[in-house]
């Protein structure tokens, strides 16, 4: 289908001038010379971001180098700078959000999408698509005065007498840490998910139901074997349109997460994330190389967002592949 | 089409006429842009607009920023002044290109707030205990540390949950400078500025940040500003000073600290007034300053700076109180205004 879209968009700047000119006056070349225009600029906003965050973070770079990466103090007293114990906070909590919000949202748009009578599908899609505009301070608000005490009082102690042989679920409930921030970035992803997969599920052709329900198939045999595994690769890219959400997300994280750079086992413990750091410590730095250290945790995140969206690619890639060897 | 270019005329017009009033006052009008400290902008705010109210075409800006941003906006010449909760370093002020005078405005302080289940006395709190609480050697709230200050109050053998600022803020200035001060652990290992590597404890976004983890957290202790906990209702403890004596923090309190010190005041105004002389002080007060170049190029606007530094300190010192901050001493208020001559 890619290939055949290609095929007819034509020889663009190339080829004989009166063509050109014709094309021209026709308005093929103007849509195509502005859309390339647009197109570019996604480039060129990339590439200006890391040459600022590279530039200014210059300092940060030339002292610490690579160890950046894997010193685990944060100290701007003494000037001693490293992105690890925020790498860890960033990367537990989206991991904790991914895994409640998968299953969750996948099954919501499964619901939707195949067994849901159209008037309640489109009613609890447009309240969907509500929560996905709500502003993550209030989100975050929702976690401190509800989510907070619910896990300090009932949700962590649980978990501790339960799953206290796990490393994950010992220590101190205080309500505010990585599980906390896990489960509001949770809530804040499903959206995201539950509404890009709908719209893939809904996109499957009508014939692949119809031909495996005529093979047989029980109408969940259907959705589960044949309409779920087609729309593999737009399932994917929504689980990963919401894991770069929970990557970058600043203020709800920051409001629950604990804010100590530490690296612990436990999901109880208090940690911090990249952005968080960033917009704490950002307005109030006075030292050049604490300003170089920031802008650096900046690009390191850049950096943690391409490697795990080219991964992305790579997974739907396999996984397309995968799909046509099957057929 | 040509619907659409009427209305399109009538739009431009109707801009036209809705900005031509100002445009005429635009002529006059002078703007003055300054940026930094969160702290102290509820005051500042007042204070632009009672001056503009007096002083109809001065325009002054103030965007509350953060004291880091605010000194390199300074820094940078984007900003007619500056606004800070810690005085500049003596590198800070070889970067920037003219010489920058400080001007003390009002006062604040923090204070130590806590919630403690089945206390509900105010607790005392020796130097001693509070470094020991933050740097974490002190883990039990019936540390002899605590009870041996708070007869009659039995707090319970629980661990103490240490919350701090997050965000780079004025208020962890003034908490570090003091700690820094009463105790040599903390100097050496965690030092003084408005973000610290903290041994112990939670991050909490701003004052209601710190609050509400006080509030939902039992056996925690915090600090906020006095301004927050006084108009939140929040207990907090008292403090020993270094004469010895346990001080409640209130607007009295924090105006002695300043008055102590005032005349060992140094002529650039740098100083910090945590853990001063004097019975009546409390002891982790501090100056918020207005950092004003000495060298002003724009005519209109080196009067203006002058003019209105002098109303801040005479006229504008009675706004202070109602919102919570304390006053200068005369005795500083004098000294300032000496200083308004330097700015040439």
């Amino acid at each position: 289908m890619a290939s055949a879209s290609r095929a007819i968009r034509g020889p663009g700047l190339s080829g004989d001038p009166r063509a050109f000119l014709r094309r021209l006056q026709s308005g093929d070349e103007i849509a195509h010379l502005t859309t390339l225009l647009f197109g570019a600029s996604v480039l060129f906003i990339t590439g200006l971001l890391v040459y600022e965050l590279w530039v200014n973070s210059a300092l940060a770079r030339h002292k610490f180098g690579w160890a950046f990466l894997w010193t685990r103090v944060w100290d701007p007293i003494f000037e001693n700078f490293g992105a690890l114990p925020f790498l860890y906070g960033t990367l537990i909590t989206s991991a904790v959000a991914l895994i409640i919000a998968v299953p969750l949202g996948l099954g919501a748009a499964i619901f939707l999408a195949e067994l849901a009578p159209p008037w309640l599908s489109d009613s609890l899609t447009f309240v969907i698509d509500l929560l996905a505009a709500v502003p993550s301070v209030i989100y975050g608000l929702l976690a401190i005065f509800t989510i907070v005490p619910l896990l300090r009082e009932y949700g962590e102690p649980f978990l501790r007498r339960t799953l206290g042989f796990l490393p994950l679920f010992q220590g101190p409930a205080f309500g505010v840490g990585f599980l906390a921030a896990g489960l509001v970035l949770s809530i804040m992803i499903v959206p995201f998910i539950i509404s890009v997969s709908r719209e893939v599920l809904l996109a499957v052709p009508t014939d692949q139901r119809e031909a495996a329900l005529a093979l047989g198939a029980t109408r969940w045999e259907a959705t589960w074997k044949v309409v779920v595994p087609f729309a593999r690769a737009g399932i994917l890219a929504s689980i990963f349109l919401a894991l770069a959400r929970a990557l970058g997300e600043t203020m709800a994280v920051t409001m629950v997460i604990g804010n100590n750079p530490q690296i612990s086992a436990s999901l109880f413990a208090p940690g911090y994330s990249i952005a968080a750091v960033i917009a704490n410590e950002f307005t109030e730095a006075t030292g050049d190389l604490y300003l170089h250290a920031l802008i650096e945790l900046g690009l390191v995140l850049f950096l943690l967002t391409f490697v795990l969206n080219g991964l992305a690619r790579l997974l739907i890639l396999l996984t397309a592949e995968r799909g046509a060897a099957l057929e | 089409m040509q619907r659409m270019t009427t209305l399109a005329c009538l739009v431009v017009a109707v801009c036209l006429a809705l900005t031509s009033p100002m445009g005429a006052l635009g002529d006059e009008t002078i703007l003055v842009n300054g940026a930094g400290a969160t702290f102290p902008y509820p005051i500042y705010s007042k204070w632009f607009d009672e001056y503009h109210k007096a002083h109809s075409r001065v325009q002054i800006n103030y965007q509350s920023v953060g004291s880091g941003a605010g000194i390199r906006q300074l820094i940078s010449g984007t900003v007619d002044f500056g606004a800070t909760d810690g005085p500049m370093s003596d590198e800070q002020l070889a970067q920037a290109k003219t010489k920058v005078l400080h001007f003390p405005t009002v006062l604040g302080a923090a204070v130590p707030t806590y919630n403690i289940p089945g206390v509900s006395a105010q607790l005392n709190f020796t130097p001693e205990a509070l470094a020991g609480i933050f740097l974490g050697t002190i883990t039990k709230w019936n540390d002899p540390a605590i009870t041996g200050t708070n007869p009659g109050v039995k707090p319970p053998a629980n661990e103490i949950v240490v919350v701090h600022r997050s965000d780079g803020s004025g208020t962890t200035y003034i908490w570090t400078d003091y700690l820094s001060k009463v105790s040599d652990a903390w100097k050496n290992k965690v030092g003084k500025g408005t973000s610290v590597n903290w041994p112990v404890g939670l991050g909490g976004k701003g004052n209601e940040g710190v609050a509400g983890l006080v509030k939902q957290t039992p056996n925690s202790i915090g600090y906020v500003e006095l301004i927050y906990a006084i108009q939140n209702n929040l207990p907090y403890g008292r403090v020993r000073n270094s004469s010895g004596a346990f001080v409640k923090a209130d607007l009295a309190s924090v105006s002695a600290a300043a008055a102590s010190v005032a005349k060992s005041m140094p002529d650039d105004f740098r100083v910090s007034i945590t853990n001063p002389p004097g019975k009546a002080a409390y002891p982790i007060s501090s100056f918020t300053w207005l950092l004003v170049p000495a060298n002003v190029q724009d005519a209109s606007k080196k009067a203006i700076l002058k003019e209105f530094l002098h109303w801040m300190l005479t006229e504008g010192q009675k706004y202070a109180e109602p919102l919570a901050y304390g006053r200068l001493p005369h005795e500083v208020v004098d000294k300032e205004l000496k200083a308004i001559a330097q700015i040439q």
